[in-house]
């Protein structure tokens, strides 16, 4: 009866979903994490006009990563989200504020300063709470009859406030890229600046990340000191992504930086579902423990096939449609 | 003290659902509403109707916007709060809450820049068509929603092995055996909401003097709708009822107030519910009408709330009262629209002073009907979260503890005062500077799309406003 492994289509659904969302919010965070640090009010002006015409349509993947996951592997759902209590409130806490940011601050005049607040406040407490999920997947959770059963503060470590930083400067590296390819003058100029040094803060707590990783889980160290080694692949294509971006950098290729980095997530990405795969929530449930009903991923399966597509076309419609540099004082047109 | 992770947990689902209910239940009229207008401005060509359809959009992007910011929320409070339920029911839950999003978002996110943005630069009738599509996907986003609502009320198509739900047939499951009414209760809800909100604020313009001719239009539109579907309404809610008696009895006995199964059931006006004693004081009752009203004779049996123990009790006074105010309400509503009817003849009912000051306060009280309709039915499933079959204390998330949900509940109070405040403040900001705001053309976020709220040109604060401000300019 069951011709597919259906829980395999639908890790790859996810975990695409997944990759999709940290690229896309990813740029649109890190905007607003270097939001205080941008040169002047014009530049702010500028920085959040780039991501305007985007960043709910980007956010949508989030929605969509919660509502299929429940639908796809609702152990993993129901066992992430409890563990991770108070980091997703502070998530959601932040793309609420961040939300509504975006749509006061170009109606607000005297107050305007509290919205530039809420946006950057928000985008650097949701990234945050983002990198620290990442942190707590590689730790495990502790877990009984499929229920967690851990503390309200388990997931909070000098390891997941590493990989939290570790986000936070991957956001915003992915942000200052991104205003490099959109903006021009003293705004492109000034996001050339800050991309190496944030280029090297990745660098070092990626490296210390993937030092630590393996003496965090047994596991994790025998996958990547046994026989597999092909997967020795994967750190070399980041070290290499992270040379192209210094590269292009240097040369002032506009585009170049940011599809580097975005390389250099996608790979760091790819290592890391190498270190856990199969488990889904590590140390114990394989994402075939964590599937829902096969009645019910096929189910679902049937219509995303259908609208996944148009999503993808009509994403990448939006993203033409707002091709090219954004200027102070201007809209699109 | 001991902090209760369950009832901190009911409060903040609550909560959270409440504030969020009050946006999609406007937004879902509004988009008709604003449909309706299109069609007309697209066949007459009458400037009017454009103007009208322009203004209300604006209305439309705040409050859509505010909707989906406190929405993001509630597609992890399953988790969070609720992660025995999640785990349980997502064999169902999951793909019909997906599906809402594939179907109804992505809809609503292509169409409604269209509709924000498009009117100069798509042709008439492409906008016209977006404007169907917000309204469609405002109605297919609120069909998946009540089916998974009316699933947890009256669960069918389903069967629960080993303490999880698997879906036997689809149809049943999605088209369960509450559905139909609920989401036909709800739809009109809407229609209602929407309604009374723009013969509200269109009253008020009328009794300022502002933009008297479109405004007098608006307000003859939603006067003739309420005559009809307020009427609906009352018929609709009483086959719901009927249909609540036969899946869902302790609720119906808590909404009666009725303790003890019995023929000749009296309609209650008024009684305060003693649920430690099992009784009611102060009753004034009209004798054998409940029986009548819900069996359709006058001895007919009502179930009374004495045939479950009472920890199977849900809130009694709770239900009771919030029955009472959603149906006091619903015949206010319909005295309010006959009223129209009445104020018609020389065309008086945009002139009547007190009528006018009525509808303003009115547009309030549809809110006020769907969250006391929201409490009956959400209420008066208690203990049940799945009814019959899963309770509220199994679906909790065992690891929660009282101190978290205390945290989290302050927390989102918090988070939406601040949100909400900002964003009413503004809707009056919008509403204030009115129909007369000429402002489109020479600013140039006009052409930054994709932003709801963009499509307003209305600056947060008071004083900024002098250009618009109809006292400096002499009507529009």
């Amino acid at each position: 009866m069951e011709l597919f492994d259906l829980p395999l289509i639908w890790a790859f659904i996810i975990g695409f979903g997944i990759i999709m969302y940290v690229l896309m919010d990813g740029f649109d965070l890190g905007v607003g994490i270097l939001f205080p640090f941008a040169p002047n009010e014009e530049s702010r002006d500028t920085m959040m006009n780039s991501v305007a015409p985007v960043w709910d349509g980007n956010e949508t993947w989030l929605v969509l990563g919660g509502a299929g996951l429940l639908a796809a592997f609702p152990m993993v759902y129901s066992i992430f989200l409890p563990a991770l209590y108070i980091g997703v409130f502070l998530l959601l806490a932040g793309l609420i504020f961040r939300g509504v940011a975006f749509e006061f601050r170009f109606k607000a005049r005297t107050s305007r300063y509290l919205w530039n607040w809420a946006f950057a406040g928000g985008s650097t407490v949701a990234a945050f709470a983002q990198g620290a999920v990442v942190g707590a997947y590689i730790q495990g959770f502790e877990t009984a009859d499929g229920v967690y059963v851990g503390g309200a503060l388990d997931w909070l470590t000098p390891f997941t406030v590493l990989t939290g930083l570790g986000i936070l400067a991957g956001y915003a590296l992915l942000g200052s890229t991104w205003l490099i390819m959109k903006t021009e003058g003293r705004l492109q100029e000034w996001a050339y600046r800050i991309t190496l040094p944030l280029l090297a803060g990745v660098l070092v707590v990626f490296g210390i990340i993937s030092v630590w990783t393996p003496f965090v889980d047994d596991m994790v160290r025998e996958r990547w000191f046994s026989n597999l080694s092909v997967i020795w692949i994967l750190p070399v294509l980041t070290l290499l992504c992270a040379f192209q971006i210094f590269r292009s950098v240097r040369n002032r290729f506009e585009g170049m930086p940011f599809v580097a980095t975005m390389g250099l997530f996608i790979f760091t990405y790819l290592g890391l579902i190498v270190s856990r795969w199969p488990y889904v929530v590590p140390p114990e449930y394989t994402l075939w423990d964590a599937a829902s009903a096969y009645e019910s991923q096929l189910f679902l399966l049937l219509g995303l096939l259908f609208v996944i597509p148009i999503v993808l076309v009509y994403t990448a419609w939006t993203y033409w449609v707002f091709r090219g540099k954004v200027r102070a004082g201007e809209g699109y047109h | 003290m001991e902090l209760d992770p369950l009832i901190l947990s009911r409060i903040q689902f609550a909560f959270v659902v409440s504030f969020h209910a009050i946006f999609p239940v406007f937004t879902i009229g509004l988009a008709s509403f604003i449909a309706v207008l299109e069609g007309l401005a697209f066949k007459t060509r009458n400037p009017i109707w454009e103007k009208l359809s322009a203004f209300w959009t604006k209305v439309f992007a705040v409050v859509f916007g505010m909707g989906v910011v406190s929405g993001i929320v509630m597609s992890f409070q399953f988790g969070t709060n609720w992660s025995n339920f999640a785990q349980a029911s997502a064999n169902y839950l999951g793909p019909i809450l997906s599906y809402e999003v594939i179907t109804a978002f992505f809809l609503e996110a292509a169409f409604l820049g269209v509709l924000l943005f498009g009117r100069d630069k798509v042709p008439a009738g492409v906008h016209l068509f977006a404007a169907i599509m917000v309204a469609t996907g405002t109605f297919i986003s609120s069909f998946w929603i009540l089916s998974a609502n009316s699933w947890m009320q009256t669960p069918a198509g389903t069967e629960l092995r080993d303490g999880v739900f698997y879906v036997t047939s689809w149809s049943e499951a999605i088209f369960n055996p509450s559905f139909p009414y609920r989401f036909l209760h709800m739809g009109l809800a809407s229609f209602l909401t929407g309604s009374f909100v723009v013969a509200g604020v269109s009253a008020w313009y009328l009794l300022k003097g502002r933009e008297v001719e479109a405004n007098r239009k608006a307000l003859s539109m939603c006067l003739w709708l309420l005559l009809f579907i307020a009427p609906a309404q009352a018929v609709v809610g009483d086959f719901h009822g009927l249909n609540t008696l036969e899946h869902q009895p302790m609720k119906v006995a808590a909404m009666e107030g009725n303790w003890e199964t019995s023929r000749h059931v009296p309609l209650l006006l008024f009684a305060i519910p003693d649920q430690e004693n099992q009784t009611n004081r102060f009753e004034i009752a009209i004798p054998s009408l409940a029986s009548f009203i819900l069996t359709h004779e006058w001895d007919g049996e009502v179930p009374g709330l004495n045939e479950v123990a009472v920890e199977e009790q849900p809130p009694v006074a709770i239900v009771f009262w919030s029955f009472r105010i959603m149906v006091g309400l619903g015949m206010l509503m319909i005295l309010f629209a006959v009223t129209g009817l009445v104020l018609r003849s020389g065309g008086r009912y945009w002139r009547t002073g007190w009528y006018l000051q009525g509808l303003r306060f009115m547009s309030i009280a549809p809110f006020i009907a769907v969250l006391t309709g929201w409490f009956v039915t959400e209420v008066g499933r208690a203990p049940w979260l799945v009814y019959g079959m899963m309770t509220q204390a199994e679906s909790v998330t065992p690891s929660l503890t009282g101190g978290m949900a205390l945290f989290t509940l302050i927390g989102y109070i918090v988070v939406y005062a601040l949100v909400f405040s900002a964003g009413v403040y503004y809707l009056m900001r919008v509403l204030y500077v009115g129909l007369e705001d000429k402002h489109d053309e020479d600013e140039h976020e006009a052409e930054r799309p994709a932003r709801p709220f963009s499509a307003t040109h209305v600056p947060f604060e008071y004083g900024n406003d002098k250009p618009n401000n109809p006292a400096n300019q002499g009507g529009h």
